[in-house]
């Protein structure tokens, strides 16, 4: 088996640190020891691999996959698509991208969450998809409501989608959540704040994107992701001291 | 100016929120039916070789408190130090496991089979071990940690030979409870906090 080489460590800097006063739940689930560093091995970078056997028709398509293709969710119909692609600016084929968000009135299907907006019966909430041989993916949903949320006096979350991406190796797991341009509640919001720089918090905003919108049905909007990278060179084979 | 380097950064992380079952895990948010197929439901099927294990913990905050919102993943080599895709490893053996802990008391359990030791780059053994991912509330970037048996030979390891403060290495330790039975709770703050992983 070609050696690919070790992950590149994780920057990070671009990421939230664990602990955030304005993140009120951070405060007790954050660790307070530093995290120990190591280069990766076959755990890391290895991970396992998903076919498309896995998946179902609706199963990409969030108007339609609850019913199963009998009644569209209520809310603006909006395509998300983009690429996963790794440091090295390859594309991450076979990736599985999972996604969950709330209905349009800002209320998700689960037994914990109580805001009084109304569920939506034709809106499960969830959806996944597995990226193309140019780390391609799309899914046809609609566009979530913000929501208020526990944690200071009159918090909101933003309009928002979580995304899962699994690409080829378990080190280089990563969950995050899609943002909608525009949306004046992003710069208001505690967990977006959790990205200190904003320059990378605006690498989580998806821009509106015309040209993909299909006239009289969709809006789109473009989102890509970024996975860690793996550091081959032709030196990668001989052992290392340590 | 320099050369520009053509590299791309990492999509910044967020709180996988508590909902996240709802994507990750459709059933356990109970909305079972979502998807025809789960994925990671269990990662070894029957006649998987080597010793089936059971492990159960629980995640606990710097309170003391078990987290009831977390999911973990889990992604192990085979009973001969195999991962999924090498050569000759275990068909039965899918290494891959999602999991939540329970909405009512915070216990989770990973059923699965013992894994064998692994060979690092440059030929070191490492002892057999489990990786683990957690994600939840309140954690901001999904924390890797590991589970090492405490019935292993566990001084060759490099991660664990790795950590300064020895008292420290026990918490990637899982206690052995029974034949086959384990026990490895996570501590995400203070006293006994586990050691969290940068890899
Ligand atoms: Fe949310």
């Amino acid at each position: 088996m070609t050696d690919l080489g070790p992950l590149i460590p994780r920057n990070r800097a671009i990421h939230p640190p664990a602990y955030d006063v304005d993140y009120k739940t951070s405060v007790p689930r954050s660790p307070r020891w530093s995290l120990l560093s190591m280069e990766s091995g076959a755990g890391e970078e290895t991970g396992p691999t998903f076919g498309h056997s896995v998946l179902g028709q609706w199963d990409n398509n969030l108007v339609m996959n609850f019913t199963r293709g009998k009644a569209p969710a209520i809310g603006e119909r909006i395509l998300v698509h983009g690429r996963v692609l790794d440091e090295n600016a390859r594309p991450v084929t076979g990736a599985l991208v999972e996604i969950w968000q709330a209905n349009a009135g800002g209320r998700y299907r689960h037994k914990k969450d109580t805001y009084f907006a109304p569920l939506d019966p034709n809106f499960g909430g969830c959806g996944r998809t597995i990226t193309d041989d140019q780390g391609y993916y799309e899914f046809l949903t609609i566009r979530p409501g913000a929501y208020p949320w526990p944690n200071r006096g009159n918090d909101w979350r933003p309009m928002h989608i979580h995304f899962s991406i699994f690409g080829h190796s378990f080190g280089q797991r990563l969950i995050s959540q899609m943002y909608f341009e525009g949306d004046p509640l992003i710069y208001r919001c505690p967990i977006a704040a959790t990205v200190k720089d904003r320059s990378q918090l605006d690498r989580l905003v998806a821009p509106l994107d015309m040209a993909k919108a299909r006239p009289m049905d969709f809006l789109a909007y473009k989102f890509d992701i970024v996975l860690r990278g793996r550091r081959q060179t032709m030196f990668e084979n001989k052992p290392e001291g340590m | 100016m320099v050369q520009k380097l053509d590299r791309l950064q990492e999509t910044p992380s967020q709180t996988a929120g508590p909902y996240v079952h709802i994507g990750c895990m459709p059933t356990y948010a109970g909305n079972g039916g979502s998807y025809d197929i789960e994925i990671g439901e269990s990662p070894i099927a029957e006649g998987a070789q080597g010793e089936v294990i059971e492990i159960t913990g629980e995640v606990r905050d710097g309170t003391g408190w078990a987290l009831r919102d977390a999911m973990l993943e889990s992604w192990q080599a085979d009973a001969s130090g195999l991962f999924p895709g090498q050569e000759g490893a275990d068909p039965k053996v899918t290494g891959f496991c999602r999991f939540g802990a329970d909405a009512e008391t915070g216990k989770f359990t990973l059923r699965t089979v013992k894994p064998g030791a692994v060979k690092a780059r440059g030929g070191a053994m490492q002892a057999p071990h489990i990786s683990l991912w957690i994600v939840a509330r309140g954690i901001n970037t999904g924390l890797q940690t590991r589970i090492y048996f405490e019935d292993d030979d566990l001084s060759g390891d490099p991660l664990l030979n790795r950590i300064e403060q020895k008292n420290r290495a026990g918490t990637l330790v899982a206690k052995k409870t029974g034949p086959g039975q384990y026990a490895f709770d996570v501590v995400l703050q203070g006293d006994g906090e586990t050691v969290f992983l940068d890899i």
